[in-house]
């Protein structure tokens, strides 16, 4: 049986900086106080490819999601998504990334369709969004709760309305942590083609399900307890039971 | 599904500031949270300074000094709560992730911290009025003394609502640093005020001069807000 220290990082030619690479991350750290939650983070996902990020809890997973989409800043390192420097350039990427994180990122007290028209007209979707909306909320059977306040809600169909906010302006980077949280069976039915695979897309998928990981990504970022590099590569590189052991390591 | 890259379109400031002004005061007018609790508490302050202060008309500084102290206690109330849904319903992520600059949101949280002043003094003064004037022929000037003060208060107060916002102390952090910054805009205010309100009628000897350095301090907190709040809004 492997243990964490025996999935060693190692280079690979499918996370090695490429022209056409949606993320590229050099040396990235990041730091909370005198705490290090990102340690030394090189590699790259070139477009239209999806990398699941696996790691026990605290490995930084959702820190190195939001660094990706904008909202954190990198303590040091080199951190470039869709061609945009971070975070010089951040205002430059924004508006191309959609994000579904551990908060819906919706406002209780308007309904979901208030909430997506909110949304749609910050990212200047042309008519308000009004078609892109109606069709979202139909794909994930919300159409006849568009009009309830959000906070009347279940978790399960506040997570379809997050997903229909992060993909309304049909964005070239997709971050997802943990999209199917909150979901039945039914309701992941309905949300997987949206956050499938697609040519003009790139995905990054936090994600504790290490099977679905393997078979749905490409690319695999282990990241072991104080979010040092455990394995990054091509997800046939790394085995669910090599996968699992990373888990064990944690403290 | 059709995809929308490159429909997009990055929206001007302005209608960013729109679109999240318009959003807010849907909200306030759903759940009623600061502009009843404002007006309220405004005319609940002028009881207790009636029987407090045993008069039944005031004049002058006294009278600028009771209004004015009111309605920037009132105004606490709302700068408090300004950022609220965006802390706690992820807004300032929402918004950080969509292509506007920092400053709409600025822009828009002071719009409506204005917009609930107005709304404030609409009622407070009527009521002010009532309890302690003789007179109220000073009170359509006063209400440009008002506007003034507001466009300070909000200046100031979304700006430091802003940097309070993920503080556990928020609530002691806002007056207490929001507080000392507004020396200037009541002294300003009040000096203008009490000279509307004189027992004879309203003087106007010496408004326009307050007048100006109240439109002088909007404009610098103004211009400071617009210059850091895209730099605040980052981690």
């Amino acid at each position: 049986m492997a243990d964490a220290t025996s999935v060693q990082k190692r280079p690979d030619p499918a996370i090695a900086p490429t022209p056409d690479a949606a993320v590229e991350l050099t040396g990235l750290w990041r730091e909370f106080g005198d705490r290090a939650v990102l340690r030394d983070l090189t590699f790259a996902i070139p477009a239209g490819r999806t990398m699941a990020v696996l790691g026990p809890n605290g490995a930084g997973k959702t820190t190195l999601l939001r660094i990706l989409a904008t909202l954190l800043r990198p303590t040091a390192g080199d951190v470039r998504v869709l061609g945009c420097a971070l975070p010089r350039d951040a205002w430059r990427a924004r508006g191309r990334i959609g994000f579904v994180g551990h908060e819906p990122l919706l406002y209780r007290d308007l309904t979901g369709g208030e909430n997506l028209r909110f949304h749609a007209r910050l990212h200047g979707l042309p008519g308000g969004g009004s078609e892109r909306i109606e069709a979202l909320l139909d794909r994930v059977r919300m159409t006849r709760r568009a009009d309830e306040l959000v906070r009347n809600l279940s978790a399960g169909m506040i997570q379809r309305l997050a997903v229909c906010r992060a993909l309304l302006h049909g964005p070239e980077l997709l971050l997802l942590d943990e999209p199917r949280s909150h979901l039945d069976p039914e309701a992941a039915s309905l949300v997987e083609p949206l956050v499938g695979a697609a040519p003009a897309r790139t995905r990054v998928i936090v994600t504790h399900d290490v099977d679905a990981a393997l078979a749905e990504a490409d690319l695999v970022l282990a990241l072991g307890a104080g979010g040092s590099v455990a394995y990054a590569g091509a997800s046939s590189g790394l085995s669910a039971g090599d996968a699992r052991a990373i888990y064990r390591g944690s403290p | 599904m059709t995809s929308v890259s490159g429909e997009t379109r990055r929206p001007s400031s302005l209608s960013a500031l729109r679109v999240i002004l318009a959003k807010d005061l849907r909200v306030e007018l759903r759940t009623l949270q600061s502009v009843p609790a404002m007006a309220l508490f405004a005319v609940t302050t002028f009881v207790l300074f009636r029987y407090g202060l045993d008069r039944e008309s005031l004049s002058g500084g006294l009278a600028a000094g009771v209004l004015l102290a009111t309605v920037l206690f009132a105004a606490i109330l709302a700068v408090n709560r300004l950022f609220v849904a965006e802390r706690d319903e992820g807004g300032f992520d929402a918004i950080r992730l969509a292509p506007v600059d920092g400053s709409a949101l600025l822009g828009a949280k002071a719009a409506a911290l204005v917009i609930y002043l107005l709304l404030l003094e609409a009622i407070a003064v009527p009521a002010f009025a009532l309890f302690f004037l003789d007179s109220w022929s000073g009170l359509p000037p006063l209400f440009g003394v008002l506007l003034l003060t507001d466009l300070g208060l909000a200046a100031t107060g979304v700006l430091i609502s802003s940097i309070a916002a993920n503080s556990r102390a928020r609530d002691l952090l806002v007056p207490l640093v929001l507080l000392p910054l507004l020396v200037p805009v009541m002294i300003a205010a009040a000096n203008a005020a009490q000279e509307l309100l004189a027992a004879g009628g309203p003087s106007y000897d010496g408004v326009a001069k307050w007048l100006a350095v109240l439109a002088f301090y909007d404009m610098t907190f103004a211009a400071v807000g617009f210059a850091v709040y895209d730099y605040l809004l980052e981690d």
